[in-house]
């Protein structure tokens, strides 16, 4: 899959638009996992606007955003940028074969490996 | 039958790259009473009038129908032009081919085609159009000048120059604004007072200046040239002409409870009470909800001080109706309420105050008497951040979408000035963008930061976490070093965003003056008319019409005093021709036209009439020419269809819908 491809496919998942930030910081202002990351949120924007998808799905980040949604709450724009991290994970998850679950089929599949951020964030996705 | 000639403009290649304009012009040919037609690169330029004048003349034209931009940019360039060469000027239309066709479309067949229509419409409507005469109103010699901030008193003072009566509306019981509050102002830092007190005594003094305070705008009615207003000014429950200004009043009285309006709130005045040491009038007021003897019946204290006598607890509101020409709004600004932004712990400490509230908190005669202490403790704060772009540049619904322009440079001027008087204190700045255009506004930033050391970080605020110790934790970034940075402060400033006054909806809609999306009022043509709002004979001064700082409030306000004394000089005014009219015989007398009439321009007369040889009289509309606007909505509502605009009657209108769906 192309990096167009893939950029154009988390702008779809995630609804984001990356060109209304207006590259102000209050998103990384506001994360409480910042330093954790290696990638930051208002780069989660840039990245997805330059097309580096490749950088994203690899990042440390993917599995340090908490899904607080703080960026997303406080973004002055609305860009969302807990989004576009929670719409890499997906893909990474998708790709990797991944489709669908019954709520009944989650505590069976949990275990210590499974990031919690996948299932806070897929819960916290239909809050809003 | 009429002799019409079409005239298409190329505007260059504004029109001609889209339209075939050759094409244009031989369509328009065929057309029925159309016996002339040219195409030419700038209709309006003298060159292209030349040639509408010659063809008018040379063929005896009757008519004309002109192919080029909207009739707002140029149909008065092109009516005077026929006048000139002898032809009536309501016997000239337009086909708006650019801005209706060149500029929306792409394919030039297509525009090609609409274009062609248009001009068909246009031809189809003049073929009916008849000469029609402009009448005349009188115009009065006074402007009303509605709120007394710099703006409304720059634009007063101009016009009043130039000889001609203003009045001066302001709600708040003093003259002055906003700027009466502001401490030093950038870009050269003068005390805001020792340049306004001037203009504000100047204004008062002025013998062609009348000044209401504590008054507001009521109803106002008319048009350009003869507008009615009726100004309530709110009773003040002392006397004027008695007051001698002494304040003993305000001294004694026992009610001193009530939040100050002029320093925002941080401290309190009495029950009567004049807003500042330098107001214009210096004649208290009393506050009707704070004052012991409103509420009580008991008290009347300041009566029995006041040695002149003035103190009346039975005074009324009065009603002052008075007749203007011209009409100028000056209604200004206000910094937004914070309550969307929780994340700046604003409502949660005294010591995150805006920017608004520093300069009172700066200024001597403020709440701390010019010392520079947090408002929770009275300490001299060591470490102060200041935030800009506080609720401006938000298109997420919370807050404003456009820049507010001014806090930019005043974050400067606060950071420089407290660094230049308190060198121990620490002053940093969370911007997005510095934006300082402006004569000396780019290097007075500059000096903040080399010559004060003011720290400048790239990045915005995320929180401010109010400490159980009373310290604010600043949560923020540095998006240049891309690191969170963790900082305790004593004090956070917000550069708040401004809003039009909210009262200016109402003001707008009393004047049919139009304001946009934010409430700015919005002016005639944002380049070439900018202090003008579409709706005759008003115009905008200061920060209603857009965020602006002195200089530039200043320059329009002289701007908007020009335009209202272009118009005071006139002895009368042309009125638009295009009015409406009943036909007499179709017209039952049922009063549906007067009840949508916006301008109560429609009486009913008992009128003879001969309906086909039988004489009666009847109750028929008659239509005061010089109050109808020629809006139109009568017309439309006469279910007998008696009611027609003149220039623009049903069968002109019916006409053109033919011609563009034949
Ligand atoms: C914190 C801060 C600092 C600033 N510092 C500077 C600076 O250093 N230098 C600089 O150049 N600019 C500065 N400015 C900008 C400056 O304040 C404005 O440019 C200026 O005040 C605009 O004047 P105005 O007359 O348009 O509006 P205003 O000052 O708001 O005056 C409007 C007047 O109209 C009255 N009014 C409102 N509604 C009505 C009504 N319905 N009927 C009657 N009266 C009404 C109001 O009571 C008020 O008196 C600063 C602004 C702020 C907020
Ligand atoms: S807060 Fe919003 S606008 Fe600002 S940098 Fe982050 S995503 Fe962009
Ligand atoms: S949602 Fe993720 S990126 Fe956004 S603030 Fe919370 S942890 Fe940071
Ligand atoms: S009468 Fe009212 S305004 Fe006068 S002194 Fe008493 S409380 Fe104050
Ligand atoms: S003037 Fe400066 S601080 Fe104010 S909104 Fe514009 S960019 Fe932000």
């Amino acid at each position: 899959m192309s990096h167009v491809n893939k950029a154009s496919q988390i702008k779809e998942i995630s609804g984001v638009n990356p060109l209304k930030c207006m590259k102000c910081g209050k998103c990384s202002a506001s994360c409480p996992s910042f330093n954790e990351m290696d990638i930051k949120p208002h780069q989660f924007v840039s990245y997805v606007q330059n097309g580096d998808i490749e950088s994203l799905v690899n990042s440390k980040s993917l599995w340090k955003c908490l899904s607080c949604f703080a960026c997303l709450e406080r973004c002055p724009r609305d860009v969302k940028p807990a989004k576009l991290i929670d719409a890499a994970r997906q893909l990474v998850v998708r790709e990797k074969g991944a489709t669908y679950l019954s709520p009944d089929e989650v505590p069976e599949l949990l275990d210590e490996d499974l990031p919690q951020q996948l299932l806070v964030s897929a819960f916290r996705r239909y809050r809003r | 039958m009429q002799r019409i000639g079409v005239f298409v403009c190329h505007c260059g290649s504004n029109i001609a790259a889209t339209v075939d304009v050759k094409k244009v012009a031989e369509m328009a040919l065929l057309e029925p009473g159309v016996v002339h037609a040219e195409d030419y690169q700038y209709m309006c330029s003298e060159a292209g009038q030349a040639k509408i004048q010659a063809a008018i003349k040379e063929k005896n034209l009757t008519g004309i129908v002109v192919c080029s931009c909207s009739p707002r940019m140029h149909e008065n360039t092109f009516r005077s032009a026929a006048e000139k060469a002898g032809l009536n000027p309501y016997m000239v239309e337009i086909a708006n081919i650019r801005e209706h066709c060149s500029w929306i479309h792409k394919n030039v067949e297509e525009a090609t085609e609409k274009a062609v229509i248009l001009a068909r419409a246009a031809i189809a409507k003049v073929n009916l159009n008849a000469p029609l005469k402009p009448g005349e109103s009188l115009v009065t010699k006074r402007a009303l000048v509605i709120g007394g901030g710099i703006a409304g008193i720059q634009t007063a003072l101009d016009i009043a120059d130039a000889g001609y009566e203003v009045d001066i509306v302001e709600k708040t019981p003093s003259i002055g604004g906003r700027m009466s509050q502001l401490d030093k102002t950038f870009p050269t830092l003068d005390c805001s007072a020792c340049i306004l007190t001037p203009k504000m005594v100047e204004a008062a003094a002025h013998e062609k200046i009348t000044i209401y305070t504590y008054s507001e705008v009521e109803k106002v009615s008319g048009f350009v040239g003869d507008f009615t207003v009726d100004i309530r000014k709110k009773a003040r429950f002392v006397d004027a002409g008695k007051c001698t200004g002494c304040g003993v009043c305000q001294e004694k009285c026992p009610s001193k409870k009530s939040l100050s309006e002029f320093n925002r709130g941080l401290n309190t005045r009495s029950a009567i009470y004049t807003p500042f040491a330098q107001a214009i009038p210096n004649v208290p007021v009393i506050d009707t909800e704070a004052c012991i003897k409103m509420k009580t019946g008991k008290c009347g204290i300041c009566s029995k001080v006041c040695q002149a006598g003035a103190i009346d607890y039975e005074q009324k509101d009065e009603i002052l109706t008075q007749k203007y020409g011209a009409i100028v709004v000056a209604t200004g600004f206000d910094t937004i309420k914070l309550d969307n932004y929780d994340e700046y712990a604003y409502n949660q400490s005294k010591d995150v105050i805006t920017s608004l509230e520093l300069e009172r908190v700066m200024n001597a005669a403020g709440p701390t008497k010019g010392h520079l202490e947090r408002l929770s403790d009275g300490k001299h704060p060591k470490e102060m951040v200041f935030i800009q772009c506080v609720g401006s540049r938000c298109s997420d619904g919370r807050g404003k979408s456009y820049c507010s322009k001014i806090c930019c440079m005043y974050t400067a001027k606060h950071a420089m000035l407290i660094r230049d008087k308190y060198p121990d204190v620490n002053v940093t700045v969370f911007y997005i963008d510095v934006r300082t255009p402006g004569k000396n506004f780019d290097e007075f930033y500059r000096r903040a930061v080399e010559d004060y050391g003011v720290n400048y970080i790239k990045g915005q605020v995320g929180k401010v976490i109010p400490q159980p110790d009373g310290k604010l934790l600043v949560q923020g970034v540095d998006l240049l070093d891309n690191k969170q940075i963790l900082k305790e402060a004593d004090m956070v400033v917000l550069a708040t965003a401004i809003e039009p006054n909210p009262d200016v909806r109402k003001i707008a809609t009393m004047l049919t003056a139009s304001i946009d999306t934010n409430n700015f009022l919005t002016e005639s043509h944002a380049k070439l008319r900018p202090v003008e709002s579409p709706t005759a004979g008003v115009f905008l001064s200061g920060v209603c019409q857009g965020p602006k700082d002195i200089p530039e409030t200043v320059a329009q306000a002289g701007a908007a005093a020009v335009k209202a004394i272009g118009l005071l000089a006139k002895d009368k005014l042309m009125t638009n021709p295009c009015t409406a009219k009943a036909d007499e015989l179709m017209c039952n007398g049922c009063s549906t036209c007067a009840n949508v009439c916006p301008y109560g321009a429609i009486t009913y007369e008992e009128k003879e009439v001969n309906d086909h040889g039988i004489r009666e009289t009847r109750r028929i509309a008659v239509v005061n020419s010089a109050l109808c606007q020629g809006c139109g909505a009568c017309t439309v509502t006469c279910p007998s269809g008696a009611m027609d605009l003149q220039g623009f009657s049903n069968r002109q209108i019916i006409a053109e819908v033919d011609a563009i769906c034949r």
